[in-house]
């Protein structure tokens, strides 16, 4: 299993290395929002609530991107055909395609987190960075799972650039509230508190639901 | 002796297959014995790559019964996997590896030394160009790489799907060793060249709108009834 997961997610990285077709995109994404936002809001910076709902509301359409380019190169060159002739565990392939976009989204916070504090978020990001990385952890282990599961569900349909967002937003609406619950006492002017634990609770069930109903369904994803 | 041996490499019978209201393939019956060759002739659409990936367990078989290498599918497809190549219209490679990228990542997936993709890529004439990106490969080429793909991991049962589509003359006999008789594979190859097919061939195989019209030994065959099942 851990060989054929090392397999897959190699592939995975050395034809987004190649291509650029999602990470650059998904970061790309999510400095345009801030500075839309920064603009239409009228604001030069934002705290409390609303910097969470910013930060997170961006981090999940920019992860959408992510989510619908997935299982692209497999549906368009025959790369699940390869796998299934494979005498590997199935479940090989979730877990790869859910660490690869996991490796997207860290890139993605990586240019997106710096950038938003600059732009557009007013108290120092320096107190708040511990716990906000916990709490954008929790999160993007849902994204991951979700993501994939949705991504292998829409990528076989004609409709899958329109299927893959319309099934995920709301799946992953749970996350962007959760995530934006917890993150924001962290982006307050006057932050004392870390993450309030109830929403860290909420994220981490949520996680294990969804990691749970997607090891249940993926095989049945790639069966015909 | 194994049990496959003495069932033979495939037993179908009465195999039928639809997706959604269409019917793909419909009362398909045949036996061939391991280490022969089924050659499967048809015009467009009448059910030979269909036939292909059942047999390859990517589609399930909507009736009759269908058992390879001794195995039941679907029920037993686990133990099919790994023990059989398949070459179908698509290379299955990713364009942005190179060719021994890709070889590399069905190695790994099949437990497959890296000596092995090596040596494919030696077979096929394909070591110089291997550290290019297949996106950049001649369609001759790449199928040249597919096909070493298709053998990598050594199988029992072969199903191709054109294989010398796009292949020079040259090319075709630097594959022989692979996917040729002389390999001592069960092959079971779709073909649209009455004479080369009649050629590879044991049993044939005619279809027409996913129906057996023909299943005979090659020897009993005339190029002419190939000729007219295209009619």
């Amino acid at each position: 299993m851990r060989r054929t997961v090392g397999a897959l997610l190699r592939k995975e990285l050395l034809v987004e290395l190649r291509t650029l077709e999602s990470v650059p995109g998904m970061s790309l994404f999510a400095l345009t929002t801030f500075v839309v936002f920064h603009f239409a809001l009228n604001r030069n910076v934002v705290e409390g609530d609303l910097a969470a709902g910013i930060l997170w509301v961006t981090l999940l359409f920019a992860a959408i991107l992510g989510i619908n380019r997935l299982f692209v190169a497999d549906a368009e060159e025959g790369g699940f055909d390869g796998f299934l002739l494979a005498p590997v565990d199935r479940s090989a392939m979730l877990l790869a395609k859910a660490l690869t976009l996991l490796v997207y989204l860290l890139v993605l916070e990586l240019v997106a987190v710096p950038a938003f504090a600059l732009l557009l978020l007013g108290p120092s990001l320096g107190h708040a960075l511990p716990g906000l990385l916990g709490v954008l952890a929790l999160g993007d282990l849902g994204v991951a799972a979700i993501g994939t599961l949705v991504a292998a569900l829409a990528v076989r349909t004609r409709a899958r650039d329109l299927l893959g967002p319309l099934l995920a937003l709301p799946l992953l609406v749970p996350i962007v509230i959760g995530g934006a619950r917890a993150s924001s006492p962290l982006l307050t002017m006057a932050h004392h508190a870390g993450p309030p634990a109830r929403w860290l609770l909420t994220l981490g069930l949520y996680d294990l639901v969804f990691g749970l109903i997607a090891y249940a369904l993926f095989d049945f994803l790639l069966e015909d | 002796m194994p049990a496959c041996a003495r069932e033979g490499a495939l037993e179908v019978e009465g195999l039928a297959r639809h997706y959604g209201e269409r019917e793909a393939l419909s009362e398909v019956s045949l036996s061939l014995q391991q280490g022969r060759t089924l050659v499967v002739f048809g015009p467009n659409g009448a059910g030979k790559t269909t036939l292909l990936r059942v047999l390859a367990t990517l589609l399930r078989p909507h009736g009759g019964s269908v058992r390879v290498l001794g195995s039941r599918l679907p029920e037993e497809a686990w133990a099919v996997r790994g023990r059989l190549g398949l070459l179908g219209h698509e290379p299955l490679l990713y364009r942005e590896l190179t060719a021994r990228e890709n070889l590399r990542f069905h190695a790994r997936l099949h437990g497959v030394a890296d000596e092995r993709v090596t040596e494919v890529l030696e077979l096929v004439a394909m070591e110089r160009r291997s550290r290019e990106p297949l996106r950049t490969l001649s369609r001759g080429m790449v199928q040249r790489v597919a096909l070493a793909r298709a053998a990598l991991h050594d199988p029992e049962l072969l199903l191709l799907d054109e294989p010398h589509a796009n292949l020079d003359p040259a090319a075709v006999e630097l594959v022989a060793p692979l996917i040729g008789a002389s390999s001592g594979r069960t092959r079971v190859i779709c073909s649209h060249d009455p004479t080369g097919g009649l050629a590879e061939a044991d049993l044939v195989l005619g279809l027409r709108a996913g129906r057996q019209v023909l299943l005979r030994a090659a020897a009993d065959v005339d190029p002419a009834e190939i000729a007219e099942l295209y009619r």
